[in-house]
């Protein structure tokens, strides 16, 4: 049986001002393990929106968001920092790096504000993460002396770095030349392959298609979903799945 | 959340902006340094001033004279009676059995005591000047008055070596042109003056006293004021002053006398000190608080300008109070270098004041600026100065780390 690894049930996100708007409207959703789920949709849809929700950034305004069996809705913001710390790595459309940090001290950031493992095995992980991702030269040298694509392997490098059972990505290659957004996108696909689960907001149809399953939002809800891939039936299976499983 | 990376952040971030961060200890350093500063001079000259004024008199002086008027012996047989124009019963003057209220005392005195006989005299050489006239005894008076200290001219045991010695200040004796071994002529108002040598010459610093305060035998100030065998004074020396207000109440409880502590002697001028005190510490504080806002300046700018840092701390899950405490750190910090300058500033600053000499119109010499060097001046001006930081980088902090992440990388985006 597919494990679950992110499940929401009736999840909406609505913003009260001068004019009330609803981002997300009654999104109902699971993603196994292991899946690479890419949401698409056109711009002000809602899909970044959704990405934020089930990455505990934001908070839905109803509804409920559970990763690997734990519900978040009653969750302080503390609580919601400390599974954000430990089951979800993030990668956004500008790399997001400290410009002050070296990449290696970028990488080791989320293990030392975890704070679970030893110098020597945070240093050990992130040199195996930043050369894993063809980065091994390029350890000593801060984000301004990286080339875009490798700021984003960078920062694909940090949100791997405590093994987060999800990786949430905005556009992560909506700044890159051609050849790194085939780069990058091909990390992400071998994330999910090795049964890390990765959703990533795309509006690249061409590269959305290469995921497991791409939903595509239209004001606030899910207009269409397509499965594709080798693991097609069981991820189609898995989506169907009420019971959410750690 | 380990301390070590947010010592780590709070580092990088202010040794990457050198010129905030030097401005910002700069800010704390001048607040400190001018703290202490003003802390030693103010205190220096107070303390010395005080202690010229606890050196020259004694800590409590026992007067020949009741808080409360004596009852009268018409009122004691007649309590319930209204009498008027009764006359007063006339007590001989001085203080009964001086002898032995001094061994009473001396019993449970932290300090000694010595008897005198207080009373005004006219000082006549070629002019003529008012003084007040203390009969005392010299084996005694060593015990309770740092008199002997103050000679600059002969001894106090000189007294007893010639017919009516008497000592004067330097200031009378200039401006009677007296010199050591002179004779003056001595009266008390009424009868025939008599003939007095100058046996001493003594300079306690304070001009009042150096100029209108003489001293004598206690015979001799028996005979100006006409009574012989009277003693009217008893004076006290402690070893700690500061105790002379309890040990006069714990006195005059005692003896029944009217006891005057030093502090009572002087409590308009110590109420001026208190005032004066208040009015430094206000203007102490407000500098301490006037150099935290450059931290303050320096902690927003640094803030704001990481907005995305602060919303990628966040959005890796470090929690909100952490990251407020990596700009906290950074503004101890900073405060904690600028206190250290500022300790080496204001330390220097006082040095420099001791260095330079006014003339001092109440002592009427020449004399350095008093510093007064006290750790607390350090401590307290580092504490207070710590806390100012702290607290301005606090606000900055907290409005900075409220601002939802989602907000800060959507703005980007």
């Amino acid at each position: 049986m597919t494990k679950i690894a992110l499940q929401v049930m009736g999840l909406v996100r609505r913003v009260q001002g001068v004019i009330s708007h609803t981002l997300v409207d009654g999104i109902d959703l699971s993603v196994a393990k292991g899946e690479f789920l890419a949401i698409t949709g056109p711009s002000g849809s809602g899909k970044s929106s959704l990405l934020y929700l089930l990455g505990l950034l934001d908070a839905p305004t109803e509804g409920e968001v559970i990763i690997c069996g734990q519900a978040t809705s009653k969750l302080s913001e503390t609580e919601r920092a400390d599974v954000r710390l430990t089951k979800c790595g993030f990668v956004f459309q500008f790399h997001f790096l400290l410009a002050e940090f070296t990449a290696l001290e970028n990488v080791l950031l989320p293990m030392r504000a975890a704070g679970q493992m030893s110098t020597k095995d945070m240093n050990d992980r992130a040199m195996s993460l930043l050369t894993s991702l063809g980065l091994g030269e390029q350890t000593a040298k801060r984000p301004n002396q990286l080339s875009g694509g490798q700021r984003q392997r960078v920062a694909l490098a940090r949100a791997l770095a405590n093994r987060p059972e999800i990786i949430v990505a905005d556009e992560p290659t909506g700044n890159l030349d051609t050849a790194s957004t085939e780069q990058v996108f091909g990390i992400l696909r071998d994330i999910a392959d090795s049964g890390q689960t990765v959703v990533v907001v795309t509006h690249d149809a061409a590269l959305a298609a290469r995921a497991d399953r791409r939903i595509h939002i239209v004001d606030g809800k899910i207009h269409e979903t397509t499965f594709g891939g080798d693991r097609k039936s069981e991820i189609a299976a898995a989506a169907g799945t009420a019971e959410c499983q750690s | 959340m380990t301390t070590n990376l947010l010592l780590s952040i709070a580092w990088t971030h202010v040794s990457t902006r050198v010129r905030q961060t030097l401005v910002g200890m700069f800010g704390v350093a001048m607040g400190v340094g001018f703290t202490i500063m003003m802390a030693g001079l103010m205190q220096g000259s107070q303390i010395d001033f005080l202690r010229q004024l606890v050196d020259t008199m004694p800590h409590v002086t026992v007067e020949d004279e009741r808080r409360s008027v004596p009852s009268q012996p018409a009122d004691q047989e007649y309590a319930a009676v209204q009498m008027s124009n009764v006359a007063n019963v006339n007590r001989r003057p001085g203080i009964r059995y001086p002898d032995a209220i001094m061994t009473s005392l001396r019993s449970w005195l932290p300090g000694d005591v010595a008897p005198s006989v207080k009373t005004t005299a006219i000082v006549d050489h070629g002019g003529r000047v008012g003084v007040t006239l203390t009969g005392i005894d010299p084996r005694l008076e060593v015990r309770v008055s740092k008199l002997a200290s103050q000679m600059l001219e002969g001894k106090l045991t000189d007294l007893s070596k010639a017919a009516n010695g008497i000592i004067i200040g330097q200031a009378l004796a200039e401006k009677l042109a007296v010199k050591y071994g002179n004779t003056v002529l001595l009266g008390a108002g009424e009868g025939t003056p008599i003939s007095a040598t100058v046996v001493g010459i003594f300079r306690s610093g304070l001009k009042r006293v150096d100029e209108g305060q003489i001293y004598s035998l206690i015979g001799l100030a028996q005979t100006l004021m006409g009574q012989t065998g009277v003693i009217n004074q008893l004076r006290l020396r402690l070893n700690d002053p500061v105790v002379a207000q309890k040990v006069a109440t714990q006195v005059e409880a005692q003896i029944g006398y009217k006891s005057v502590s030093w502090q009572e002697a002087n409590s308009d001028l110590l109420s001026t000190f208190a005032t004066r005190d208040f009015i430094v510490l206000t203007v102490m504080g407000a500098m301490l608080l006037t150099s935290s806002f450059a931290t303050y300046n320096i902690i927003s700018t640094i803030t704001h300008e990481k907005r995305h840092d602060i919303a990628i701390m966040k959005s890796l899950g470090m929690r909100e109070y952490s990251v407020r405490r990596i700009f906290i750190i950074e503004a101890a910090m900073m405060g904690s270098v600028g206190i250290l300058f500022g300790w080496i500033l204001g330390y220097l600053l006082c040095y420099g004041w001791s260095q330079i000499t006014i003339f001092n119109p109440l002592t009427g010499a020449t004399v350095p600026l008093q510093i007064y060097y006290s750790p607390m001046h350090y401590i307290a001006s580092g504490a207070i100065s710590i806390l100012c930081c702290a607290v301005a980088a606090f606000f900055p902090a907290r409005k900075a780390t409220r601002v939802h992440p989602v907000e800060i990388i959507r703005g980007a985006s």
